[in-house]
């Protein structure tokens, strides 16, 4: 897959359709690949990466990029691909100035998942079948793919790119996925059960802003937790108060935007199960006011900005089953 | 203003009212003589609408036990479409606060014109008494905020 992305990268940049691509290199360690822009077909070549640990997002990264002078090449997998289709119709990038190649994904994996089985020293990884072959500075372990696979590729949503110039690969299907059943299990316990679930959770936050700062849906310019008048803006976790009311107002800010791809739980380095509190929103949003998926096109109205006169009340909320 | 005769506990309702509406329906229940709980502190918004979810947890933080938030009814709004707004939005704002075990009965939404005097009365007597029976707000407070 990587050298058919490469040939693809210098094909277009020889060919002068885009004069720069975004894309992956290598970090500090082999398992944390982040997003470079790449110029030129040495630049490529010396540091050009995709892997099984690339799962970094970079539509965002599409916002500033898209404005500058000249296409950019982005690759993107499926999950990408709805970010930035939503990021299109929000009119946050400038579509016409991005050559999208999609790229297939069979699920990426997590570093951390790998060193939990106390494997460490990861240079490399090899994935036959099932069975994933990492290469250690101590030698050779083996284990299921399915269990170093990443939270967000588990419980995948879609195969399929919704927009696109060009495909390496083929296309998949939108799939059902088992995504909405922690959220159940959540709303099947009791009220105190879920407070003292969510305190045990929010508490662990550290105000990194991570989340925020990856999320393609949160592109405003000037954010509402940048604002010294906020009352929300510490940086240490100093009352339970504030973790709680970030993590509300910042998944209430994506509801109905947020295409679910996984990123703010992916990053969060206490890992903080984020993805529920948007995943609640969906939920809510395609029980209450019909199916909807964030990306899937560039024309609907998104559901907060819509309305039909029988919505239901708020009450509904109240009158649901268990307390 | 709080009345309290240190037996009883007396919450702190927030009551989020739409100018063209529900203000003027607390007005009519004022000048109807009809009683309705000192508990109740009225917050003037040109619109329900207006109403950020950001408004109804800064209440909670600043000491508020019960927020409500009133408009006009469906179909009436000053602006045309504002309150169907509000309603989606805090649908889903109260269903996450009850995902997050929040006390659901802290939250309201209720829409009162400004011919409901009464029903603005009779809403309030009976939320405040909803948010008495469940006690201070304990689970989405600041402790910064809290009052000695």
């Amino acid at each position: 897959m990587q050298e058919a992305i490469i040939s693809k990268a210098k094909q277009l940049l020889a060919d002068g359709t885009v004069n720069r691509v975004i894309g992956w290199k290598k970090g500090e360690f082999a398992y944390d690949i982040t997003p470079a822009i790449f110029e030129s077909a040495e630049e490529i070549d010396a540091e050009f990466v995709y892997d099984d640990f690339t799962s970094a997002n970079v539509s965002k990264y599409l916002v500033k990029e898209s404005k500058k002078e000249g296409k950019i090449l982005a690759f993107l997998k499926p999950c990408d691909t709805y970010s930035l289709n939503q990021l299109t119709k929000e009119h946050r990038v400038n579509r016409d100035n991005i050559y999208v190649v999609g790229i297939p994904s069979d699920g990426k994996l997590d570093a951390e998942k790998i060193k939990a089985k106390g494997i460490t020293g990861i240079i490399g990884v090899e994935r036959n079948g099932d069975t994933l072959k990492i290469n250690t500075i101590y030698g050779e372990e083996t284990m299921p793919v399915s269990e170093a696979m990443s939270n967000k590729c588990l419980s995948c949503k879609s195969k399929k790119h919704v927009t696109y110039d060009e495909l390496i690969g083929e296309d998949g299907e939108v799939i059902e996925s088992d995504r909405f059943d922690m959220v159940e299990k959540l709303e099947n316990m009791t009220s105190q059960e879920r407070y003292d679930f969510w305190k045990n959770e929010l508490s662990k936050c550290i105000r990194c802003n991570a989340c925020r700062n990856v999320c393609p849906a949160c592109t405003c310019e000037n954010c509402v937790f940048d604002n010294p008048d906020s009352g929300i803006q510490n940086k240490a976790a100093s009352d339970s108060f504030e973790e709680n009311m970030f993590h509300i107002i910042r998944a209430f800010h994506v509801a109905g935007r947020c295409t679910d791809c996984g990123e703010c739980s992916r990053v969060c380095p206490q890992n903080i199960p984020l993805h529920l509190l948007n995943r609640k929103f969906i939920k809510d949003i395609n029980s209450l006011y019909g199916e909807y998926q964030a990306g899937e096109d560039t024309t609907s109205r998104a559901p907060l900005n819509d309305y039909t006169q029988d919505d239901c009340e708020a009450s509904i909320v109240h009158e649901r089953g268990v307390e | 203003m709080q009345v309290n005769d240190n037996k009883e506990f007396q919450p702190l309702i927030v009551a989020f009212c739409c100018n063209w509406c529900s203000y003027a329906g607390a007005d009519l229940s004022g000048t109807n003589r009809l009683n309705y709980p000192t508990n109740v502190k009225i917050i003037r918004v040109p619109c329900s609408c207006r109403v950020n979810p950001m408004f109804i947890l800064r209440a909670f933080q600043k000491g508020a036990d019960g927020v409500i938030l009133c408009g006009c009814h469906p179909g009436d709004c000053h602006y045309t479409s504002g309150n169907y707004f509000t309603r989606r939005r805090m649908t889903l704002l109260f269903s996450m606060l009850d995902f997050l075990g929040i006390e659901r009965d802290r939250t309201r939404v209720e829409w009162v014109s400004a011919a409901e005097g009464a029903k603005f009365a009779a809403t309030m007597n009976e939320f405040t008494e909803a948010v008495k029976k469940l006690g201070p707000n304990r689970r989405l407070e600041d402790l910064r905020c809290r009052k000695q």
